[in-house]
């Protein structure tokens, strides 16, 4: 008995899904939840554990391969036996009909790990097929078509239409835009592949410029990986080259749109810490004892962030077009290095938490953030974030706007300064923090007051821990 | 409240504001002892006496040249067109002196031209005239083509209180077939607003006067077929409510265009520039229309339906247009 492993949904906005890692060879075996594989996707890295125990029997999708989700990535045999060679015919052949086995665009794709230098690497990916598509076909749309194809990314010789000739109509794209979810469940009767999450950008591909703008949403397609010199300038001397990860790729992504789409201010504040700092070294072994977790610094900046937010809520949200949300939750976007890259768990409800709560939250995030058990929706729904580089050193950062965000509180690191103090000089522990701001929102004069708030909240400390 | 014809409106409209207003003025043919050819002044002589009732001879062009003169000493007069279709005979006056006054010489004049207008009626071609756009296209002219009983008294009372120059045409055709109940006391409803009748997403219906009652029983007719139109009421032409028909546009994304006027040159060009200019990105389909034709209006009752519009036209043209 075979058994179909196929590349899983890991949350509702999500269609695709790139195998990073195979952790298994065909021929060895596996147990039943044993982690089989690594996918990185929009949201998460994260490890599949095997639907079955068996013996993993064929590797339908090879490691760098994005594919939409419920395709068949593997078939594990049940009955673990060497003579599957038999019975494999058959389940194979029953494979491609539950599942469109090979993924139309983006199989043919070549290995992307071993890219030879000089010649420059192919922007393989769905290029020949649909520009040789888009030559000689003259889609009939409407001006609205157009528009919303552009924002969305979407190709229209790929959106079957409906309108009279034939025509692209407004219902027909909006159907290509909300519809790939059922375009995947139901392959077998849409005849084209009416993609519309964006892929992503091929490796390198240099001629992207000019690609259509990225059309206001930060999560669209955005040409973050075009080149600033000419290619022939990256390569000199001695040097080896290593593909960007599809994490880093994400990241490049989204910080690119971000600094495009949202004017960044930057404002800074100094904040003596010294109370906050006398508090944690005179309770932390003991809440450790009692709670069995470290005290650090964070969940009070969390706090402090959250008692900002409530004062001026303008931070709290997001912009659509003319319209500004107004998220009446606090969620916390905590950044998380990790050793390959850098990912936002969110706390959610921030403002419910006492420091216990959250620093529980927090560690519960970053561990599985670090062993690649984040859930999706624990990436989403932020309605602003903070980032902590100063554990690693440094005054004080410019962190680029987490969008949706409107708003990133940096802290920098903690350290002793000599201070003037009622005209004397002390000594405190200080830290400066930054806050980086869109300014299509929000205003000076309400992100220094924010971090005042900020700064008055941590200096007169006087909430219990738990 | 009780239940009013749209010329009962017209009458309440003016006798209110006669009585409220002394400076307030009724010239025009048989305007005073007939009270009106369609009996819109009916009492008004007996009321206010024949200095703020003056009946004239057969002349536009004096009609209007006499109350742009009363205006520029102080008077509002209401200048009364036994039938529209003789407007053009004061167009000088009215294109030349009237619209231009106030721009000129610092003459601004506050008068009101009004007049049954449009066919349906078996009038032919002196009776059934459709002339707004003349005057749409005139600066310095407001011009006000209402729908219903209850906007002709509140509009043309705004009219006469307005000091600019106002043509208020009446719809003749409904006159007597159209009856609301409208409110007892004074009201005005604001010029250069326009309604919208009727809530749909599959396309927007823009139209005014008799022809809007004709949009919206097509608009009833389509919800059948699950096609809901959005029904826009201009009520007034110029200044053109161009944002309530473009926040219509952006919804539906499709807009259907139903004047009695004919076609070349009629307000649905217009609203067609302002929508590629405003709504460009936000079409699904090319801005349709449904006019009377580009000919004289026909005596014979046959050919006059034949050059009207009416709901089935309307109907087909939505239908089409919402399936584009």
């Amino acid at each position: 008995m075979a058994a179909d492993v196929v590349m899983p949904q890991m949350g509702e906005s999500i269609f695709e899904g790139t195998i990073t890692k195979w952790l298994k060879k065909p021929g060895d075996k596996v147990e039943r939840d044993e982690p089989l594989f690594e996918i990185s996707t929009d949201k998460v890295d994260a490890e599949i554990p095997s639907p079955s125990a068996g013996v993993l029997k064929e590797i339908k999708v090879s490691e760098g391969q994005t594919v939409p989700i419920n395709t068949v990535v593997a078939v594990i045999d049940a009955a673990g036996s060497g003579a599957a060679a038999a019975a494999a015919p058959a389940p194979a052949k029953a494979a491609p009909a539950a599942a469109p086995a090979p993924v139309p665009a983006a199989a043919p794709a070549p290995k992307p790990q071993i890219v030879p230098p000089p010649a420059p690497p192919q922007p393989a990916v769905l290029a020949p097929a649909a520009s040789a598509a888009k030559e000689g076909t003259r889609v009939h749309s409407s001006p609205l078509v157009r528009r919303m194809a552009k924002e969305h990314g979407i190709d229209l010789t790929t959106v079957p239409g409906t309108g009279s000739g034939g025509r692209v109509s407004k219902q027909d794209i909006e159907a290509a835009i909300s519809g790939s979810a059922a375009s995947a469940a139901a392959p077998a009767t849409a005849p084209a592949p009416a993609r519309t999450v964006p892929p992503p950008p091929p490796v390198a591909p240099a001629p992207l410029a000019g690609g259509g703008g990225p059309a206001g949403h930060g999560t669209q397609y955005v040409p973050s990986l075009q080149l600033g010199v000419p290619r022939e300038r990256i390569y000199f001397g001695d040097y080896e080259v290593e593909p960007l990860s599809n994490m880093r790729q994400k990241i490049a992504e989204h910080m690119v749109a971000s600094k495009h789409v949202s004017p960044h201010v930057y404002s800074v504040d100094e904040i003596d810490m010294t109370k906050v700092a006398t508090l944690r070294a005179k309770s932390k072994d003991e809440f450790e004892r009692n709670y069995g977790t470290k005290l650090t610094f964070m969940p009070f900046f969390v706090k402090a962030a959250v008692a900002g937010l409530r004062a001026f809520p303008t931070l709290n949200s997001s912009l659509d077009g003319t319209n500004v949300i107004r998220h009446k939750e606090i969620n916390i976007g905590i950044a998380v290095a990790l050793d390959w890259g850098l990912i936002v768990p969110i706390i959610k409800n921030a403002d419910e938490k006492n420091i216990l709560g959250i620093q529980r939250t927090m560690n519960d995030l970053a561990d599985r953030a670090r062993t690649k058990k984040l859930r999706p929706e624990e990436v989403q729904e932020g309605t602003f974030s903070i980032t902590n580089p100063g554990v690693f050193g440094g005054l004080f950062g410019m962190p680029v706007i987490s969008q949706p965000n409107v708003g990133i509180l940096g802290l920098g690191a903690i350290e002793k300064r000599p201070v003037v103090i009622n005209d004397s000089i002390a000594i405190r522990s200080m830290c400066y923090v930054t806050l980086s701001y869109d300014h299509r929102v929000v205003d000076g004069a309400i992100a220094h007051q924010f971090l005042h708030k900020v700064k008055e909240t941590l200096e007169n400390w006087s909430e219990p821990l738990v | 409240m009780a239940q009013v014809t749209f010329l009962d409106a017209i009458k309440q409209a003016m006798y209110e504001e006669m009585e409220r207003d002394p400076t307030v003025v009724l010239i025009g043919e048989d305007v005073g002892v007939y009270g009106g050819a369609f009996k819109t002044s009916e009492g008004l002589l007996a009321k206010f006496g024949w200095e703020r009732v003056i009946d004239t001879p057969i002349s536009e062009s004096a009609i209007v040249g006499a109350a742009c003169g009363m205006s520029y000493l102080g008077l509002r007069p209401i200048a009364e067109m036994q039938f529209i279709d003789f407007i053009v005979c004061a167009f000088n006056q009215i294109t030349n002196f009237v619209a231009k006054g106030h721009y000129l010489w610092n003459a601004p004049a506050p008068i009101v031209i009004r007049g049954p207008a449009g066919g349906g009626v078996h009038g032919g071609p002196f009776h059934s005239a459709n002339p707004e756009m003349y005057f749409v296209h005139t600066p310095g002219l407001k011009v006000i083509y209402p729908s219903t009983p209850y906007d002709a008294k509140g509009l043309l009372k705004a009219a006469i209180r307005d000091n600019n120059p106002v043509l208020f045409f009446e719809h003749k055709f409904l006159y007597r077939r159209i009856k609301e109940e409208i409110p007892d006391g004074d009201y005005v409803v604001p010029i250069g607003k326009a309604a919208v009748r009727r809530q749909g997403k599959h396309l927007t219906i823009v139209s005014y006067a008799a022809m809007m009652h004709t949009s919206l029983e097509a608009a009833e007719e389509l919800a059948k077929e699950g096609i809901e139109a959005e029904v826009i009421d201009l009520r007034t032409l110029a200044p053109l409510d161009s944002d309530t028909i473009v926040e219509s546009v952006k919804k539906t994304n499709r807009c259907l265009v139903v004047h009695e006027d004919t076609k070349t040159g009629g307000i649905a060009g217009e609203i067609a520039a302002i929508l590629c200019e405003r709504a460009f990105g936000h079409l699904d389909g090319p801005l349709m229309r449904v006019t009377a034709l580009d000919t004289p209006v026909p005596y014979a009752p046959t050919l006059e339906e034949y050059f009207l519009p009416n709901k089935e036209k309307v109907v087909h043209a939505a239908r089409e247009l919402a399936r584009y």
